[in-house]
Formats: structure tokens, C-alpha cells, sequence
């Protein structure tokens, strides 16, 4: 494709030299860092002492600090990246007249949004491995244990999926930068987008279950599935939840299900025991059971891309 | 001067939500001549050259720059024709170096030949001091002119110029209507040039057309609208004179 090179690299450069990049990289680092040198404390003053388990490294992912895990805060934080990093992606170029300079050129148009999300994704990997690095040559200092080889695979599979969440959200920003002429109009726009599949969506499958399946005096075995494949079925359109199913699969092979009962009263480990198998799920089954939600999340950022190109093609340059 | 036509459109037509913003234009510009293509704002010159660009699709009619249709090989025609916009858009962070290779690049130019004619374009627009500055602290003049090195970087052959001289001091208008000659001249680029001010549209156009409410009013040179208005030569009616004339009857 043609002038696509260029286009990507004059990205990159912008991005690179912006605030806007420092500021969240050194948010995204610092958190990071912190969490996991809390969590690595965590385990090492929980495993002394005991036999160690399997997977200690990938626990470094998984267990919670003081608020929340590595997994968790990239599931939630992650799409915020995305957003910031592309809501003004093709506004900014209409309102200061660069877009129709950019189209004078002899390139085509989807070339101008392809360049532009390759180079957030390149930014996203470059954000993405070097926490992943970080945080796992903190967990060696502080755990003194060194990574077997399928716990560097599950990582690097964690790591792909990541790239592609945090690009869905990148997608679903330049698509608002081509829908809404405003900048701030888009930010919001894709902030709305992100609040509602981070908080409302799980609500609103609970509701809608309720008033789907449940009489509440009907407290059968047959109608408590029915009303718990209504909300999973319903909870699954929400990118997000379709990221973390899919990545606790990954680097948690020893979870049960994505839903497991908490037992009050029970020590940390107890907890821990209670709602994993015993032997941990096999590599090549836990890619199995997330082929599908690496599959889905790429398929929403298709679908996203596609409403971008056809009104992006449609729009009319005029109109500045 | 040859009587080729570079441009060349028939019947042209693009309705925007139901209104017309260009009507059945046909109007040709020949080769190696500078056309004035004249008009009140929003009468559809803009919208004119988009079409020619291919940037825009027209609803009817069609239009032929060197022989290639702007809508079926946009990439092909946006290859030969420079376009310098209204608002000159550059990206403020670069310099004018940098920006003239981002161009170059997109145009598909290698680095070696590129280096060579960014150097010569900024020599001959006056900007080879300035150019390790950021655009931002560019004044009007200075982007204006920095959008003549763009064509010239591109060596386009067909140039289309929206309003070059618009807000620039008298200093400044008249090194941009030298640049502008200079293109003619010297690069034997074909230029279409969209401007309100009459006197150096008089000065520097070999032709002219009146646009006014997406029609083209009037087509050809100076003696030959002026005969046709007032059936008098060029010298005792000045082009400001012939454009209210046909501005009021219009």
C-alpha cells in the first residue's frame, strides 16, 4: 500500500514526542511496577514455608495487591489507552486543514486510517512488552524464581491478546475521530462507549434475566442455569468481559471457572485451593478454550474497522 | 502556447443535499496558461477543483485532467496536480524541511532526488533561512509560499491555487503573483488560479472564468469578455469593472 510506510512513521514520531504518550506510559509504568512488587511481596511472605505451587510466576499476574491484579487493571485501564490514544486520530487532521492536504496526496484514503491505527498498534506492543518485561524482571528479583518455559509461553500469549483488546479500543476511537468532527465531542462519545461496558453491561445482565427467566419463587436447579447462561450470554457482547474470560484462561491454569464461589472465613490459600482444579489445565487446552474470544475480539475490531472505511470513504472533504 | 487542453470538463454537476453547488459546468484551461477562475464565496469553485482532484464525486457530467478521469483514477491525477488549499494546512510540529520530505514521500520520491529539490524549492520560495523552524511560528506569507515548494517538490504539472494571496500584506501578494508567473514560466505548469483580487488576476491570468452561483457565467480572455460586455478593448474597463457587471446581472 502505498505512502502507508510514511504515514506510520510520521505517526510513530508524533506519538513518541508527545505528552500525551509520556504521561500515560509513566502511569501505566509506574502502576504496574507497584502492583507487582506488592504482589511479589504478597507471595513470597504467603509461600514461606509451603511446598511451592506450579505456575508461582504467572501468580505475579494474577493475584491482587492492594486493590487489583496486573490482569484486572489492564482489562480495565487498557481501553483507556486505546481511547486516548486514537479519539482525535482523524478530526484533529480535518480541523487543522491536514486532512484534505493529506488526501491531496497520491494515497488512498483507507491508507491514511490504516497508518494510523498500525502505528498505535506498534505504540501498544512497545507500551504493552515493556511492562510485561518490567514486572517480570521484578518478579525475579523479588520471588528469586525463574519462569519455566510454558509460563513464558502463557505470557507471551497474554501479551498478544492484550495488543489486540487495546487495539479494538484504538479501532473504536478513530472510528468516533471519523464519526464526530469535535474532538471533545469524540472523547466523550468513546469514554460513554467504555463507562457502559465496564459497569453498566453486567448490571443490565442481571436485570435482563431476571426478566427473562426467573419467577423468584422458582428456585430450581433448571432455572438457575437458565437465568446464568442469560447473563453469560448476554455479558459476552461486552469486549472487556470477553478479554478477561480469555486472559485468566490463559495465565491462570488452574482456575476453574471465570465465576468461582468466594468462601467466607477461609485462609488465603484455602481460598485459592477451593476454586482451582488440582492439576492445571493443560497448555494447548487453555489456547483451545480462548481460541473463541481471540477470535470474537478480532472480529469486533473488523466490524469496527469496516463502519470506519465506509463513512470515512463517503464523507466529503469539502466540508471542513 | 499550445492550445491543448489540460482541463477539461462537460457538463460537470455536484448537488449537495438537494442544492446545486456546480451546474452544468463545462469550461477547458490549456496547456502551459494561467486560468482565473473568479467568483463570490461559495459559488462553487472550491467544490470545482475537489471534483477535479478527485476528492470529491461528481453527481453528473464529467471532467478530464490530461486525459485521465479524476473519479475513476484519483490516484493517478492526484500525482500531477499540485493542490495548494484555502486554509494551508501543514502540521505545526515540523519544520519546513521536514514537512516538504513527509511529501515528498507520499509522492513517492527517493530520499537522494528529494534532498536535491527541497533544497532548491526553499532557495527559490525565500525560505531556506527559516526552514529549521516550526511552521507554527510560520507567518501567513511564509506557509503560503512554503505551499508554492510543495509544488515543486511534486513537480506537478497542473497546479490549482484557492486563494494563494488572500490575507497576505502588498509585499507579500505581490512575491506570491511573482512565485506564481514564476511556476508558469519557468516550470510550464498549467495553473488554475481561484482569487477575488481582480487587479492581479488581470495582471498575470492569460484567461479567465466567471463563476457565480455554480454557473460559469463567462469564459475566455480579457478583450474578448470586455467586447462582449461593452464592446470596447481591455484598456478602458478594468477586470473589476467586468466582474461587478456580470456579478449584478447574474
Amino acid at each position: 500500500m502505498r505512502g502507508i510506510k510514511t504515514i506510520i512513521k510520521k505517526e510513530l514520531a508524533d506519538h513518541f514526542a508527545s505528552y500525551r504518550f509520556t504521561i500515560i506510559f509513566a502511569l501505566i509504568a509506574m502502576i504496574s511496577l507497584i502492583t507487582a512488587y506488592m504482589v511479589g511481596l504478597n507471595i513470597r511472605n504467603e509461600l514461606e514455608g509451603v511446598a511451592k505451587p506450579q505456575f508461582i510466576f504467572l501468580m505475579l499476574f494474577t493475584s491482587s495487591g492492594a486493590l487489583f491484579s496486573l490482569v484486572q487493571f489492564v482489562a480495565f485501564f487498557g481501553p483507556l489507552v486505546g481511547l486516548i490514544l486514537g479519539f482525535d486520530t482523524i478530526n484533529r487532521e480535518r480541523s487543522e486543514g491536514t486532512l484534505s492536504k493529506l488526501l491531496s496526496q497520491p494515497i488512498y484514503r483507507d491508507v491514511v486510517i490504516n497508518g494510523k491505527f498500525l502505528a498505535g498498534v506498534v505504540l501498544i506492543t512497545v507500551m504493552m512488552v515493556s511492562i510485561v518485561l518490567v514486572i517480570t524482571g521484578l518478579g525475579l528479583i523479588v520471588l528469586g524464581i525463574i519462569p519455566g518455559l510454558e509460563e513464558i509461553w502463557r505470557i507471551v500469549i497474554y501479551l498478544v491478546i492484550s495488543i489486540i483488546y487495546i487495539s479494538f479500543w484504538l479501532g473504536v476511537a478513530i472510528l468516533f475521530s471519523i464519526l464526530f468532527r469535535s474532538t471533545a465531542t469524540s472523547a466523550l462519545a468513546a469514554l460513554a462507549v467504555w463507562i457502559f461496558f465496564s459497569f453498566f453491561v453486567s448490571l443490565g445482565a442481571n436485570i435482563l434475566a431476571d426478566a427473562l427467566a426467573a419467577e423468584p419463587a422458582d428456585t430450581s436447579m433448571e432455572s438457575a442455569m437458565r437465568r446464568a447462561n442469560i447473563v453469560r450470554a448476554f455479558i459476552l457482547t461486552s469486549p472487556m468481559e470477553l478479554y478477561t474470560d480469555a486472559t485468566t484462561t490463559i495465565i491462570d491454569p488452574t482456575r476453574k471457572s471465570a465465576r468461582s464461589a468466594i468462601t467466607m472465613g477461609a485462609g488465603p490459600l484455602e481460598n485459592l485451593s477451593m476454586a482451582r482444579f488440582a492439576g492445571p489445565l493443560p497448555l494447548l487446552q487453555s489456547i483451545l478454550i480462548v481460541l473463541p474470544y481471540i477470535i470474537s475480539l478480532i472480529a469486533l475490531t473488523v466490524v469496527c474497522f469496516a463502519i470506519s472505511y465506509t463513512v470515512f470513504m463517503r464523507q466529503e472533504i469539502r466540508s471542513l | 502556447m499550445s492550445t491543448e487542453a489540460v482541463i477539461e470538463t462537460q457538463e460537470l454537476t455536484k448537488i449537495y443535499n438537494g442544492q446545486a453547488a456546480v451546474e452544468n459546468l463545462s469550461f477547458s484551461v490549456n496547456a502551459g496558461e494561467i486560468f482565473g477562475f473568479l467568483g463570490p464565496n461559495g459559488a462553487g469553485k472550491t467544490t470545482t477543483l475537489l471534483m477535479l482532484l478527485g476528492l470529491t464525486e461528481p453527481t453528473s457530467g464529467s471532467a478530464k485532467v490530461l486525459g485521465m478521469d479524476p473519479a475513476r483514477e484519483p490516484i493517478k491525477v492526484k500525482s500531477v496536480i499540485g493542490y495548494m488549499q484555502e486554509n494551508m494546512g501543514f502540521y505545526g510540529d515540523l519544520n519546513a524541511r521536514q514537512m516538504l520530505q513527509f511529501i515528498a514521500e507520499l509522492n513517492d520520491i527517493t530520499a537522494d532526488a528529494a534532498e536535491e529539490r527541497i533544497t532548491a524549492a526553499l532557495q527559490a520560495v525565500g525560505l531556506a533561512e527559516e526552514q529549521n523552524k516550526k511552521i507554527t511560528a510560520y507567518s501567513r506569507g511564509m506557509r503560503q509560499r512554503l505551499g508554492i515548494a510543495e509544488l515543486l517538490i511534486k513537480d506537478s504539472k497542473v497546479a490549482f491555487l484557492d486563494e494563494p494571496t488572500l490575507g497576505l500584506d502588498p509585499d507579500g501578494t505581490n512575491r506570491m503573483i511573482e512565485l506564481i508567473q514564476g511556476l508558469c514560466r519557468d516550470k510550464k505548469m498549467t495553473i488554475l488560479l481561484s482569487s477575488h483580487m481582480l487587479h492581479q488576476v488581470q495582471k498575470i491570468c492569460h484567461r479567465i472564468g466567471i463563476m457565480i452561483r455554480g454557473r460559469m457565467v463567462a469564459q475566455g480572455d480579457m478583450d474578448h469578455l470586455a467586447e462582449e460586455k461593452f464592446g470596447v478593448g481591455k484598456e478602458q474597463y478594468t477586470l473589476e469593472e467586468l466582474y461587478m457587471k456580470y456579478f449584478q446581472e447574474a
